[in-house]
């Protein structure tokens, strides 16, 4: 709806991008273009790069050749905390939070680069201290409302049901503020019905905070129900981009999921079944 | 706004009974002068592991240098509170009063410089602010040299009892800072370490105090440290109110920044920290901050114990003895700034105190078999520690209530 309206300038920019561990290419030549407001996928099978990416583009590792260009400033191999402060936030495959901190903390921590007193004001508990604190802590408890966590706000966090975890992971990613959020395989161990929970969260926060989407899942039918273009990577390169129907007619991903030859195979099941 | 808390109330009542409690009884002589030394030293144990309890409880990283900043405090305050009873000059204090600040202040400096230099490797970095620091540190002798007769002079207006207070607080503040400046230093190459491996680098920095301090009189040049032989004529001037304002301080202190953000980024390290500094914590600044701070609290401590019994010994520093802080802070619980006070305390009274008068004589030495048989038993009745993760209300962050608006349309949205 609102994508439509807005310019194509692209967001995130990956020109190149190689990242090599000893001999093996992780990641190998990807180009990959984020338009503002777009909400896309990165497939493959397992091992062909995608989280390697995400590690890439967050920080975590450093490029070996190519470029990472987030908003027209070149961050390849920055600390993963300046990125998350540029406008980078992600989410982790096994899910990360701070399991022993309650819901509201694991908020509050992505905030605080925003906490807005210095460590002489929280040391001192003084009345900026008092003041900044309380409009933080109230900027939290909004947060955990937009993501119906905020009974919950007061619970430690490895206690939280899968489901809330996941849901919490994505709050606390989105409090930190960005203008990309990457999520790394967000529906992985859902079962449909919550699958289809998160594919509507997904969109929501999208229109909410005028975010631009990049994510990774293995479960197909959220893949394809809202992702606008995917990429598809084998073996640390890109194989296929385009639309939800374009993917999956084309025969090097057909082959790289299902093995060499399959393409042949599926032409004549579909030949076969049109009779 | 200017509402106090109940608990803040109960906590400064509470403290304020146990001062005054042991105050009384202790000026009564119904605690002996045996049992006051025993709770100083309790009261000095439970500063150093508020210390290791920061930079391992909450920071996460497992250090087993705290008994090396120890004893550079000790051995700092100590020195400049001898050149003041002893030597009547208030040298000591100028020049380390010069280290400590000029030395803090091309930290600063450098830091600045170092932080727009992309990819500069740490050892780099660390010979550059090494290289800095010992200019800083000669000019601050030369410095502090030229104004110690003024300032001498100065001193000796006042009361004799008034100057000697002065000194010997400000030495304790200047241990601490020292303590900090070597463990920022040191930290520098070695906070990027795994846990275990930063455990190894700082067990090896209490080795290498411990030997500069045996040798302290030839390698050093401290006449007066007397390496091996062990430091004496230090004033005894650490007594009760001290231990107790200077814990208290403490206490207040790591609660206040705990329950900040600064102090929650702080525990999100411990946490995860891959996840901390993909949510914007700035990891190498927190790690190196919380382990600056523990090791301000371990020389400020260490300034405290040097005038308990004006006497020090580099053994009382080796690396079996920097276990000690560990022991407490993991029985006391993990995290827990209650836990680890009251298991400083339980430490210095039962291995000390109860220990020694309960066993039978000549087999005083057998405490140190009876106290790790029972430590075996207390971690396996209670592996979490004595008190796990529980907070006194006062020091345990409160969650705020939510405040009901009238979120009903906004609901309506809410994806569920």
């Amino acid at each position: 709806m609102m994508a439509d309206n807005k310019n194509k300038t692209p967001i995130l920019e990956l020109r190149k991008l190689c990242r090599y561990f000893g001999g093996l290419k992780a990641v190998h030549e990807v180009d990959l273009v984020l338009e503002a407001h777009a909400l896309n996928g990165l497939i493959g099978p397992n091992g062909s790069g995608k989280t390697t990416i995400f590690n890439v583009i967050t920080g975590i590792y450093e490029p070996t050749a190519g470029e990472v260009i987030f908003d027209g400033q070149s961050i390849g191999g920055l600390n993963p905390y300046v990125i998350n402060q540029m406008g980078i936030a992600r989410t982790f495959q096994n899910i990360r939070l701070f399991p022993n901190l309650t819901v509201l903390d694991n908020v509050r921590i992505a905030y605080h680069p925003y906490a807005g007193y210095g460590m002489n004001d929280a040391v001192l508990h003084n009345g900026k201290f008092n003041q900044k604190e309380r409009e933080l802590t109230e900027k939290a408890q909004d947060f955990l409302r937009v993501f119906n966590l905020q009974d919950r706000q007061a619970e430690i966090a490895k206690n939280l049901p899968y489901g809330e975890q996941r849901r919490l992971e994505i709050a606390r990613a989105l409090a930190s503020n960005p203008k990309v959020l990457l999520l790394d395989e967000p529906a992985a161990g859902m079962n449909p019905n919550e699958a289809t929970n998160l594919m509507e969260l997904i969109h929501f926060i999208r229109g909410k905070f005028d975010l631009t989407v990049l994510l990774i899942e293995h479960q197909m039918r959220v893949v394809m129900g809202i992702c606008e273009k995917i990429t598809v990577m084998d073996f640390g390169e890109v194989i296929a981009r385009g639309t939800a129907q374009e993917v999956q007619r084309d025969k090097h991903v057909i082959e790289a999921y299902l093995g060499p030859g399959a393409d042949e195979l599926s032409k004549q099941y579909l030949k076969e079944k049109a009779k | 706004m200017k509402k106090i808390n109940k608990s803040t109330i109960f906590f400064l009542i509470g403290a304020a009974l146990v001062y005054v409690i042991v105050q009384t009884l202790a000026s009564l002589k119904i605690i002996n002068t045996f049992w006051e030394t025993i709770l100083l030293l309790a009261g000095v144990m439970a500063i150093v592991s508020l210390g290791l309890n920061l930079i391992y409880g909450f920071n996460g990283q497992f250090s087993l240098g705290q008994y090396g900043f120890y004893a550079i405090g000790a051995y700092t305050a100590a020195d400049i509170t001898y050149r003041w009873t002893q030597l009547h000059s208030a040298e000591g204090l100028t020049v380390v009063f010069f280290i400590a600040i000029l030395t803090a202040i091309t930290i600063v400096v450098v830091q600045k410089a170092v932080s727009k230099i992309r990819g500069l490797d740490t050892l780099s970095a660390f010979a550059m602010y090494l290289a800095v620091v010992l200019a800083a540190i000669f000019a601050a002798v030369k410095l502090g040299q030229l104004v110690a007769n003024p300032i001498t002079a100065l001193l000796n207006l006042l009361p004799a009892k008034t100057a000697q207070m002065i000194v010997y607080v400000i030495a304790i503040i200047l241990g601490g800072a020292i303590a900090a400046e070597v463990s920022f230093l040191y930290g520098l190459p070695i906070l990027t370490l795994g846990s275990d491996y930063f455990g190894i680098a700082t067990l090896g920095f209490t080795i290498i105090v411990k030997v500069l301090l045996d040798n302290s009189d030839t390698m050093l040049g401290f006449q007066e440290m007397k390496g091996a032989r062990g430091m004496i004529g230090i004033p005894k001037l650490t007594n009760w109110t001290w231990i107790f304002i200077f814990l208290f301080l403490t206490i207040v202190f790591i609660r206040n920044l705990l329950n900040s953000s600064y102090g929650r980024a702080i525990v999100s390290i411990r946490e995860d920290e891959t996840a901390a500094t993909s949510m914007g914590i700035n990891v190498p600044f927190y790690k190196t901050i919380t382990f600056v701070i523990g090791s301000f609290l371990a020389g400020m401590a260490g300034g405290l114990y040097a005038h308990v019994n004006g006497f020090l010994h580099p053994n009382t520093f080796s690396f079996v003895k920097s276990f000690d802080p560990l022991i407490i802070v993991v029985f006391g619980g993990l995290g827990s700034v209650t836990g680890t006070v009251t298991a400083s305390f339980g430490w210095a009274l039962v291995l000390e105190g109860v220990l020694r008068l309960v066993l039978p004589d000549g087999f005083e030495t057998w405490r140190y078999v009876v106290y790790p048989i029972l430590l075996l038993i207390m971690m396996l009745l209670k592996p979490n520690g004595l008190f796990g993760n529980y907070e006194i209300p006062f020091i345990r962050s409160i969650v705020p209530p939510l405040k009901d608006k009238a979120n009903n349309e906004k609901k309506s949205e809410e994806v569920a």
